[in-house]
């Protein structure tokens, strides 16, 4: 079923997906990194026009799928306390944890809120002084200038009653971790737009030229990801590796500098552990320790905290593109976005979430 | 999640400690911008918007034709959250 029947240029569309057929002529695997990007693929029904020699996967680039059970767990620990006020986006709220949800959480009397912004949280902080204030800071290099700048500005205002519960994950170390297992499949990538608009794409040129891939930037709309598809192809077909940029619109190769300025300030790199993909070096970011009082886990003491996964889920199989959601035995009957198993039926941009709703490629 | 939503700058001022925030216009829908990432933005400039904070300038027309695919793929619900 295709949810979208028309879209804007999809006469355009059209044509680059007919370039697509005619430029294929072996098997290729591709992996798009974004959430974002899965979504679109499936809901346009792109992934179904393409020819069936191409192999689309999907990648780990949905930060709510790739936020760790046991994170999940001290959200809810922090959420429970009666000083708390918990922020989230409204994204993080349905994630089930071992035992319950934030949203559960808030309709049995925590005072959890969702919020558009970081900065809303702040303001909340300054609203009410005898509250503690926690933000659940997730998200990709996109999110994290906009995470950081809210610790930055706490700061500033010398706010005591703020903190945040930092899950901050890194895409070019993950497309590394799936590049140098012995079982990777992909061979191609299109890279996140907007983590590229922030970050420009300096550091996927190594990175393509060591796994000798091609690594594509690419949009968002429809006709941004079958022109990504079609740049990648083309790369493939002719032997060329290396970075290439679709989404010319957003994305310059040094990227937003004063963005990564306030990175620096505020954040360090440090190993981090991705649901399914397990702890992968130098993946995520932790706040410096001149901003490691805002840190929610040593504020509230929930490190200790460890969860089990459902034995049943593929989710780290699917996020690293080994398998598609209709492999997994769980897929559709005991997992549903209603009551899922794993993380990538809970978010709108988790793989088996847009494959159950839209029905994706096989 | 990493989802840029185009607007229109309609005023610029700064907050209590110096970081220049906007009010910017989605479709209609206002909202506080944080624009310390695009200090060059300016009232009648189009900006790229993640969660209240610019992170890229945008041309006008482009920032409307953007703005009607996001309306039409369903992706504009997190303009809708209510002040916390």
């Amino acid at each position: 079923m295709r949810f979208v029947d028309e879209y804007r240029n999809e006469a355009e569309t059209q044509a680059f997906v007919r370039a697509i057929h005619r430029r294929v002529t072996r098997p290729w695997t591709l992996m798009e990194i974004c959430g974002g990007q899965t979504h679109t693929f499936v809901k346009s029904g792109i992934d179904r026009m393409l020819p069936d020699s191409l192999t689309l996967v999907h990648g780990p680039g949905c930060p709510v799928c790739v936020t760790p059970l046991e994170q999940i767990d001290r959200a809810i620990a922090i959420a429970r306390r009666p000083e708390v006020v918990f922020t989230s986006f409204g994204d993080m709220m349905r994630v089930p944890g071992s035992s319950t949800d934030l949203l559960s959480v808030k309709a049995q009397g925590g005072d959890v809120r969702m919020v558009y912004s970081p900065l809303d949280a702040v303001r909340l902080a300054q609203k009410h002084p005898a509250r503690q204030v926690v933000f659940f800071a997730v998200g990709f290099e996109t999110t994290a200038p906009a995470n950081g700048m809210a610790v930055w500005q706490a700061a500033k205002l010398g706010l005591e009653n703020f903190s945040i519960l930092c899950s901050h994950v890194l895409v070019p170390p993950a497309m590394e971790a799936l590049l140098g297992a012995p079982d990777n499949l992909v061979q191609g990538f299109l890279a996140a737009g907007h983590v590229c608009t922030v970050m420009g794409y300096e550091e996927y040129v190594p990175l393509a030229a060591k796994h000798r891939v091609p690594i594509v930037v690419t949009g968002f709309e429809p006709l941004d990801l079958v022109q990504g598809v079609h740049m990648a192809i083309a790369a493939l077909e002719e032997g060329r590796v290396g970075v290439e940029n679709q989404y010319t619109r957003a994305v310059t190769r040094e990227g937003n500098r004063p963005a990564q300025k306030l990175l620096g300030e505020v954040f360090e790199v440090c190993d981090r552990a991705w649901r399914g993909m397990g702890v992968i070096p130098a993946s995520g970011y932790r706040l410096r320790s001149e901003f490691a009082r805002f840190d929610a886990e040593r504020r509230f003491d929930v490190g200790g905290i460890e969860a089990r996964e459902s034995p049943l889920c593929i989710a780290g199989e699917i996020l690293k593109g080994l398998k598609k959601p209709h492999d997994c035995a769980a897929f559709g009957s005991r997992c549903t976005p209603e009551h899922p198993l794993g993380a990538p039926m809970v978010s709108s941009e988790g793989a088996c979430a847009a494959y159950y709703q839209y029905g994706g490629k096989g | 999640m990493c989802l840029g939503v185009p607007g229109k700058v309609m005023a610029v001022t700064e907050n209590e400690i110096g970081i220049p925030m906007g009010t910017v216009s989605f479709g209609g829908i206002t909202k506080e911008v944080c624009l310390a990432f695009v200090p060059t933005a300016r009232a009648g400039d189009w900006v790229v918007v993640h969660v209240g904070f610019a992170i890229s300038a945008i041309g006008e027309s482009e920032a409307q034709e953007v703005f009607a695919i996001l309306e039409q793929m369903g992706q504009l619900g997190e303009l809708e959250t209510p002040d916390p």
